[in-house]
């Protein structure tokens, strides 16, 4: 067991080392290196120009390794946007590349169990299938756990909710060690953006209560959670620029090969509506669940304030 | 010998079409779709004529061998009787009695004149193979799944993840009844009274009955060897054997060869039944005045009747009314009214749980047909599952590109209930789930935006009715009684990204 597991580090780390050297951009490399003996904290990671998995391992590398958010044994949970029973291509759900990456790198850091879920819009067999990310989960031996019975939820209260006060969540989030938050950039006719905040109410069970209740408000009021992300990965491999959540044909989806990460929700979302906005005009106060969550204290909306680092690969 | 052959194939078939009407997470091939095609009833309203020809060939050879082995409900008589030998300390004895010829022959020109005027409902509480499909998706498929949800509990309490949960609450509480009935009382008569349903009641059974009197093989005396013991009479649960005048009425035979194990002479036998030697094999039939004039006197008028009618019956209530919906192939109310027998089949087997047994929704002749509803979910854009398995062409298949222009109602948006419109409040949940954009999120005030429809691009596919969040819905669908073909949505402008910069 553990020489498979030596084997498939001693992989990625040559995959990493592959990835930089192909692009031939060996400077990022000193770049790291720099980060990592000033010691620095970097607060937020743009990635761009690469496949889905390479982005995030190089993100990853920056923000420290996976070694800083799973511990050995840890049993964590990824919660991908798997909302539509739509392929890849349409950018309706995550990228299932990126969820496999980001499995694989669970179990190199010691992870004993990896855990994949979403509240899914659509029947839940159908997206977990043709979004392609049970298979590439399964592949890097997570369980894929359905998400479409009340009863996998249970009732937690949100003290620091302005209007959700308490909420059904998804027993996954609850008993793992961690969690890690993997939205997909889209457009949304309702809360004009879905990225990591909106993304919080796939672990909710009765979602109608947040569309009857100030929808933007309690996107905010649900990533108030005790339970808090580790990591918010904002898949940006291919971008929904219209007709979201869903979008209808291919002509909806633009390519943009990009990655944001974070342990700030409202900073990586904030930085990932801007970086929507050179595609699509989206004004900042037009998606107000940044604003609503940052006068709740779960992050900011000044980037400047932020370590961030910009990567193209 | 031959007994063991038919309960053998009796056994496989009834098992995999059981299994097949309770598998609600598609672990069994579609391949067992046919076990279903192959049911007179489906076969003949969906035109197989594959199927058909088959079916009659197989009984003018071998006899009633469908109501024994390819039959559900026959079978279902079957395992009846058997546990009900466990449970009796004196053998049942059965005892010829006489074929009640006017009550079948009634019943099934009843059926058929129902049928043809309009009112399909008879045949389908009496077709053995959809009262069957009945009983199994509203009685036995909730214990299925309760089943399955305990052995959930199991795996996943040692973090074993091979089962999920399903819902095993109940439908609808008619077809419950009407299941339990069913279950009920052919259940009884087969604990009671052998094969009576087939034998009386079962139109399937009288049309195989009566081909079956000219089957090439049949269950022959050899009145040589017989010493009329009675020991076969004792032992037909279909009451054909008069073992005193040593004679069978092939019409009620269902080849279920307990006659044979029976006999201790080898007096009775299945074999070809045209000898051309001088042996005897069946007196000749007396001819039946009576019963030749009262079939073609009921033929004749089934032909007349809803020709004089034509025009009166149209089954589709008031356009005012709320439209029920049908789901997608079944072309609307009418078409499928004229196919479906309320076998279930796609009921059980909608991802979606939204097809739903009819109380009134479609008047008292569309009782039990599959009606779709929004409480519970909505129709996936991409499947086509209940096109796929409808055995009797009441659905008739699709594939995902038809659907998605296939339009079975329109949607209708009540601003004046929205949320956003009137609670000034962002929800766009409609939206959200519209696969067509026929419902579309337009600015408003400020960030706000408020629903739009355009009714053309429309599949009433219900993701807009089902997630509404409001109480009264202020957005559903209105079915079309007769489907209709949607326009194709316009699609986004395509848009390149320039890799400059990440714009923060």
């Amino acid at each position: 067991m553990m020489d498979r597991r030596k084997f498939l580090s001693a992989l990625a780390v040559a995959g990493v080392a592959a990835t930089i050297k192909v692009n031939g951009a060996m400077h990022l490399m000193s770049q790291s290196l720099d980060n990592s003996t000033s010691g620095t904290p970097v607060d937020l990671v743009a990635v761009m120009g690469g496949e889905p998995g390479a982005m995030f391992k190089r993100a990853l590398a920056e923000m420290g390794g996976m070694n800083k958010f799973v511990k050995p044994g840890y049993k964590v949970c990824i919660k991908p946007n798997i909302g539509w029973d739509k392929s890849p291509e349409f950018a309706a759900n995550a990228n299932p590349e990126l969820i496999g990456e980001i499995v694989k790198q669970c179990f190199d850091a010691g992870a004993s169990e990896v855990l994949v879920f979403d509240n899914t819009c659509d029947d839940w067999r159908q997206c977990y299938q043709n979004s392609g990310i049970e298979k590439a989960a399964k592949d890097a031996g997570a369980n894929m756990i359905p998400g479409h019975q009340e009863s996998y939820y249970r009732n937690v209260s949100i003290p620091k909710g302005k209007i959700l006060k308490e909420a059904k969540i998804h027993q996954a989030i609850l008993d793992s060690d961690i969690w890690i938050n993997v939205p997909v950039l889209k457009h949304h006719g309702g809360a004009r953006l879905s990225i990591s905040m909106k993304n919080h109410m796939g672990i909710v069970w009765d979602r109608r209560f947040f569309h009857s209740n100030d929808l933007q408000q309690c996107i905010a009021d649900i990533c108030t959670l005790d339970k808090k992300p580790v990591l918010n990965v904002v898949d940006a491999y291919r971008t929904l620029k219209s007709n979201g959540p869903r979008g209808k044909s291919e002509s909806d989806v633009v390519l943009t090969k990009s990655l944001f990460m974070s342990q700030d929700i409202v900073a990586v979302d904030t930085a990932a509506a801007k970086f929507f906005s050179q595609i699509e005009e989206m004004p900042l106060d037009h998606v107000e669940h940044l604003a609503n969550g940052q006068s709740l204290n779960i992050g900011t909306m000044n980037l400047e304030s932020l370590n961030v680092k910009r990567i193209k690969l | 010998m031959l007994k063991k052959i038919r309960v053998g194939f009796a056994t496989l078939f009834f098992t995999l079409i059981t299994l097949y009407f309770l598998d609600f997470a598609e672990l069994l091939p579609d391949q067992l779709n046919f076990l279903t095609q192959i049911q007179l009833v489906p076969a003949i309203l969906s035109l197989s004529i594959v199927w058909i020809v088959s079916l009659v060939i197989l009984a003018l050879v071998f006899g009633r061998i469908y109501c024994s082995v390819i039959c559900p409900m026959g079978v279902y008589q079957d395992v009846v009787g058997r546990v009900a030998r466990l449970f009796r300390k004196k053998k049942k004895r059965f005892r010829y009695r006489k074929a009640m010829t006017i009550l079948r022959w009634s019943v099934v020109v009843i059926v058929l004149v129902a049928f043809l005027l309009g009112i399909p409902v008879l045949l389908g509480l009496l077709d053995p193979y959809s009262a069957y499909g009945r009983m199994i998706v509203s009685v036995f498929r909730p214990i299925y799944i309760l089943g399955n949800n305990l052995l959930e509990a199991i795996f996943t309490s040692f973090d074993n993840y091979t089962f999920y949960r399903a819902d095993a609450s109940i439908l609808s509480v008619s077809a419950l009844i009407i299941g339990l009935l069913t279950l009920i009382t052919i259940g009884y008569l087969a604990w009671k009274h052998g094969r009576t349903y087939c034998d009386t009641i079962c139109p399937v059974g009288t049309v195989l009955g009566f081909l079956s009197k000219y089957s090439l093989f049949r269950v022959i005396f050899d009145h040589g060897k017989c010493n009329s013991c009675t020991l076969c009479e004792l032992n037909c649960k279909a009451y054909c054997i008069d073992s005193k005048a040593q004679e069978i009425d092939h019409s009620r035979c269902v080849t279920c060869f307990n006659c044979i194990e029976s006999c201790n002479r080898n007096a009775i036998s299945y074999k070809f039944a045209y000898r051309t030697s001088s042996e005897k094999v069946a007196k000749p039939d007396v001819i039946d005045e009576g019963k030749r004039k009262f079939l073609s006197t009921t033929l004749l008028s089934t032909v007349a009747i809803p020709a004089t009618m034509a025009g009166k019956v149209t089954g589709v209530k008031d356009a005012n009314k709320h439209t029920p919906l049908t789901p997608p192939g079944s072309k609307g109310i009418k078409h499928l009214k004229d196919h479906c027998t309320s076998c279930h089949l796609c009921v059980s087997k909608c991802p979606a749980d939204i097809l739903e047994p009819a109380f009134a929704e479609y008047g008292l002749s569309g009782f039990m047909m599959p009606t779709m509803k929004f409480q519970n979910g909505f129709c996936n854009y991409d499947c086509i599952i209940c096109s796929e398995v409808c055995p009797t062409g009441a659905i008739q298949p699709l594939t995902v590109d038809e659907k998605h222009l296939t339009q079975v109602g329109k949607i209708i948006l009540d601003l004046d209930h929205c949320i956003a419109y009137r609670d000034e409040t962002h929800c766009g949940a409609c939206a959200e789930h519209c696969p067509t954009q026929a419902v579309t999120m337009i600015p408003h005030k400020g960030a706000l935006t408020i629903p739009t429809t355009d009714q053309s691009i429309c599949i009433g596919c219900g993701g807009c009715e089902y997630i509404c969040p409001e109480t009264g819905k202020a957005i559903y669908i209105e079915g079309n009684a007769e489907h209709q073909e949607a326009e194709m949505f316009e699609e986004a402008e395509k848009k390149e990204f320039d890799f400059g910069g990440f714009g923060f």
